[in-house]
């Protein structure tokens, strides 16, 4: 088979991805979903709070999806999808890429194509990594696994229940075990603030008067069996357990919400540099990883709190890898502006810009390295700080952005480097 | 007398008893209180065969880890399990201790260790350019090797089950009877009556197999009485991305305690780290501490040049049966009655080499002769991760099942958890498939495949999906609750 | 007079509102500590009729294993969240589904509707 475009993933990256690069006149188009439906981890998500940026209404994760599966309907004349696929390799060998599938109806399979979009997601941290001692019973979820098992499957994951994390799946997860008549401990976050978004702090826990404990952690994990409870003990400043703070909770279920991991096997095997900070490729302002014709986007790129986000992401990715296809941009040159984290500043997206490719505006994805109050968000072109903007708050757990101004890079005659960060 | 021989225990040595045993024509039954084959000591330690330079010439440790080692490369093949021989590396750090390495390498040539040779720095470093640089010298022992523990004891007890040996799981062995003056009145004893928490068989023989246990059996039957403590061991278990951070296994020189923590790649090609060594009164106790954890990486850490701390997949932490007679107690220690008792490390090593001679002793002793019809040859569960592009291809058009894939990390698909479940005491338990075909040992450590295996489980045993476990009876999933 | 606390949700940054009224009477409420209209806004609903949206599963009659996502349009009072959520293990539906099919009316006298909010097959 061959194609222009192959998308790695159904999801809500991989399907903007998809629609975009058809609206800039890609016309073979192959979006590769391992489900059997599209929509991706949104299909699981029922909660509402979607779409209030691309769609100014408030919808729920599988409404948000089929807003952007009928956008894919409406354009079958070029996007094509392939449903039950796994893709197990993809290589790129000059300006072909070869991506290998397979499925139960066509076997191991390849597809030929110009150019790939990496729109795969991203996956939760297991109990393991987190080195969380005890013994290893049933009944200890991550909490996405546990979102599958009530909101698609019917059941219940348990019934006397503690989260670890307060990422939003967690303070998602609940509310939703609350309603569906578990009780719910407490949430626990090892730092001293929520990973997650307030008003789900608000409408999650606070509705419910579910506590949520910071700087409190799970020391142990009892139970041969089916888990019969944790021992919680508070943190000190280097995140060590404090002794003589430790509490048993008697529970049947612990649900881990600590953090997500961008799913990159299938991008590191092909040999696209990864970011260390954010486990993603890096990506230029095309959203381009070093192998050319190669994008990223969505939480496979970094991971986000905003599903709209990714689909502006997405959309961006999708234009891109068009014009890559179509010849309509500029190859890429050796003249880069690196794109540098300042203080207070995890990561940025792009990592890299070339002036000939810029669009109007480019924006500047970030986060932040801790809570700050008050800062002031810092663009520097080289040594000049070009701009500061005030900002109440900032935290780890909200990605921020600053926009700026093709005009405005432009006008600099040699720019090495653009940092962005908080003083 | 329901059987010939009951085997208390289904772990590596009860299963290596019950494989050799099958070669002949006897009722054999094996007793396990878990719900699976591999459950305890067999199913939490380092995976390693060892070469054999460390017991102590003339010990039964010494003579059937030698043994045993030798025979796993053919028994791979055989039974069809993973098996590499990566070798052996002793670290030593001291130059004051380099002639401790010769003192081993001496013990390993009178345990009968072939190809025992002191590399300098320069040799070991080019070797193992992970090592520690502070190491001066080492030991390489060429035939030490790596294998899947739970591939060994599945590969094992199958083979048993297709021979006509009989398994029966979560029944745990309350007690055993010699059938004394109340069966014969010459008072000879003869048999035994072996009473479970369901069933009461008899037997003309029994092997106590029991790994931790094994002292409450012991003294049920003998005289002497023994002692076995569990000595728990935790381990870290690392991505398969820094897998390759070592190729041999790497010891340092061992101090009063055992071996110590020894780094190693599994045969799986991930890394794993451990075990510690503390005592513990609690014979289920196999939960893992933070200090254990934290002196895992320590000392891990003296022995290469970084522990790859945020590559953890997983840590678990089983218990050796330790003797307090601190060598292994393999024999006929009363009439009828065979022992496999404190059998710690290198149990796994000599597994294959304590089965066949306890076999062979209780076969002699029952004038038992060997089957016609003996299937030596077992196929294990094809993996897809293995298979080439070509076999990939060709297992899915003979199966598509093959072609969907569960666990995305080690590349699972649904053929091959079918057919863990649809073979010979096949997985009953989501633990059971995981130790099969992988599906949940990955980096997501079964975050995605978690759901989709149980509902395969549910489908294929008949059960409602509620009432898939984990491992024992007690260790359900979920709970239904939209059924009305 | 009361007072109350409240975390503004009406965006992310989280506002810190103190709230002055008079139990059950709209006009009387004076919300301080918000930066926009939006705080004003939920400050006053949330003391005197808050309400949330309810999302939830019911049963889908013919495909075993599966439930199907619905939500409550508009927004329910608040105290009503327990209830409905209870009452969706009572409902039943058959697939195919259509997103914005209704499965109730009216849930439970709260004058809003059960919608379904996904699409099965």
């Amino acid at each position: 088979m061959t194609k222009d475009i192959v998308i790695i993933g159904g999801g809500p990256a991989g399907l903007a991805a998809a629609v975009a690069a058809r609206d800039a006149g890609a016309k073979e188009i192959l979006v590769i979903e391992r489900d059997e439906i599209l929509g991706g981890i949104l299909n699981q998500c029922i909660h509402n709070g979607f779409g209030l940026h691309t769609f100014k209404e408030e919808l729920t994760g599988p409404e948000y999806a089929s807003r952007f599966i009928k956008q894919v309907e409406e354009r079958r004349d070029g996007i094509d999808t392939l449903l039950k696929t796994i893709v197990i390799d993809v290589r790129a060998e000059g300006d072909t890429k070869t991506v290998t599938c397979m499925s139960k109806e066509q076997g191991i399979f390849t597809v030929d194509c110009k150019s790939v979009i990496l729109a795969m997601g991203c996956r939760e941290r297991p109990r393991g990594a987190l080195n969380i001692p005890g013994l290893r019973p049933a009944g200890v979820y991550s909490a996405g696994t546990a979102q599958r098992i009530v909101n698609i499957e019917g059941r219940l994951p348990g019934k006397n229940v503690v989260i670890l994390g307060s990422g939003d799946i967690g303070l998602i997860m609940a509310r939703r075990m609350t309603l569906e008549g578990a009780k719910v401990h407490a949430v626990l976050e090892l730092m001293p603030y929520s990973g997650g978004l307030k008003r789900n702090i608000v409408q999650c826990l606070n509705d419910f008067d579910i506590p949520l404990r910071l700087s409190t952690t799970v020391i142990d994990i009892g139970g041969r069996e089916r888990l019969e409870y944790v021992v919680t003990a508070e943190v000190d400043k280097n995140l060590k357990p404090i002794p003589g703070t430790e509490e048993k909770i008697e529970c049947d279920t612990l649900l881990l919400s600590c953090g997500l991991l961008p799913e990159n096997e299938l991008t590191e095997a092909m040999g696209v540099k990864i970011n260390p900070k954010t486990g993603g490729a890096e990506v230029d302002e095309s959203f381009e990883t070093s192998i050319s014709g190669v994008f990223s986007c969505g939480n496979v790129l970094h991971v986000h709190d905003l599903v709209d986000f990714v689909s502006e992401e997405a959309k961006e990715a999708g234009k891109r890898a068009a014009a890559y296809v179509l010849n309509t941009v500029p190859a890429r040159s050796t003249n880069e502006i690196r794109l540098v984290p300042g203080a207070g500043v995890r990561y940025t997206i792009p990592v890299s810009i070339r002036k000939e490719r810029l669009e109007d505006l480019l924006t500047i994805r970030f986060r932040v390295t801790d809570v700050y109050k008050d800062p002031e968000i810092c663009v520097y072109f080289d040594d000049k700080c070009i701009r500061r903007q005030k900002k109440k708050i900032v935290a780890p757990g909200e990605m921020e952005q600053v926009i700026l101004r093709r005009q405005d890079i432009c006008a600099e005659e040699n720019i090495k480097e653009i940092k962005i960060q908080l003083e | 007398m329901n059987y010939d021989c009951v085997i208390i225990g289904a772990g590596v040595v009860g299963s290596s008893i019950a494989r050799e045993l099958s070669r002949y024509d006897l009722k054999v039954l094996v007793l396990e209180k878990a719900s699976d084959v591999c459950e305890g000591t067999s199913k939490a330690n380092s995976g390693i065969v060892h070469a054999g330079f460390d017991a102590k010439p003339g010990t039964k440790k010494a003579y059937f880890n030698v043994l045993g080692s030798k025979k796993m490369e053919a028994l791979s093949q055989e039974l069809d399990f993973p098996y590499k021989r990566n070798g052996s590396i002793v670290l030593c750090f001291n130059e004051e201790e380099i002639p401790k390495l010769e003192e081993l390498k001496a013990r390993g040539e009178k345990n009968g260790v072939v190809g025992i040779t002191i590399l300098t720095k320069d040799k070991l470093l080019e070797k193992e350019p992970n090592i520690n640089k502070d190491a001066v010298a080492a030991l390489f022992a060429p035939t030490g090797a790596i294998v899947c523990p739970f591939g060994l004891t599945i590969a094992m007890a199958e083979n048993a089950a297709v021979n006509g040996v009989e398994f029966k799981f979560n029944e745990a062995v309350k007690e055993i009877r010699p059938l004394t003056s109340k069966q014969s009145d010459t008072g000879e004893v003869r048999g035994f009556e072996i009473i479970t928490d369901t069933c009461t068989y008899t037997a003309e023989t029994v092997v106590n197999a029991a790994g931790v246990y094994s002292d409450t059996f012991h003294n049920m039957i003998c005289e002497d009485k023994i002692k076995i403590t569990a000595r728990k061991g935790e381990y870290q278990l690392f991505d398969k991305k820094v897998g390759n951070m070592v190729s041999s296994t790497v010891f340092r020189l061992p101090g009063p305690l055992g071996k110590g923590v020894l780094v190693t790649p599994t045969v799986h090609g991930n890394l794993l780290m451990g075990p510690t060594a503390l005592d513990t009164d609690d014979k289920e106790d196999v939960s893992t501490t933070g200090k254990g954890l934290a002196e895992v990486s320590d000392k891990a850490a003296e022995s290469i040049i970084s522990v790859p701390g945020k590559f953890v997949i997983t840590s678990f932490a089983g218990l050796r049966a330790h003797s307090d007679a601190d060598d292994f107690l393999v024999g006929k220690t009363a009439e009828g009655f065979y022992e496999a008792a404190g059998i710690e490390s290198p149990g796994l090593s000599a597994a294959p080499a304590i089965g066949e001679y306890l076999a062979n002793m209780i076969a002699y002793d029952l004038h038992a002769v060997k089957k016609a019809d003996f299937k030596a040859k077992r196929v294990g569960i094809k993996s897809m991760a293995l298979s080439s592009a070509e076999e990939k291809a060709e297992l899915i058009k003979k199966n598509p099942l093959y072609g969907n894939v569960i666990c995305r990390c080690e590349l699972v698909t649904e053929g091959e958890i079918v057919d863990a479940i649809k073979r010979p005491l096949g997985a009953r338990t989501v633990d059971g498939i995981k130790r099969r075909v992988r599906a949940g040992m990955g980096r997501c450590q079964a975050g995605f495949c978690l759901p989709r295996t149980i509902e395969i489980l549910a489908r294929e045993l008949e059960v409602d999906v509620n009432d898939i476990t984990k491992r024992n009876p007690d260790s359900k999933y979920t709970y239904p609750h939209k059924d009305k | 007079m009361a007072e109350k606390i409240l975390t503004c949700i009406g965006c992310p940054m989280g506002c810190e509102l103190t709230v002055n009224y008079t139990e059950g009477d709209a006009d009387s409420v004076v919300v301080t500590g918000n930066t926009c209209e939006k705080g004003r806004i939920y400050g006053t609903n949330e003391v005197i009729s808050p309400k949330r949206t309810v999302t939830g599963t019911v049963n889908v009659v013919n495909r075993e294993g599966t439930v199907v996502s619905v939500k409550t349009v508009p927004e329910i009072p608040k105290d009503m969240v327990i209830p409905v959520s209870e009452e969706l293990n009572n409902l039943y539906v058959e697939a195919p589904t259509h997103i914005g099919d209704v499965v109730v009316r009216d849930i439970l006298g709260t004058g809003s509707d059960l919608l379904i909010t996904k699409n099965i097959i």
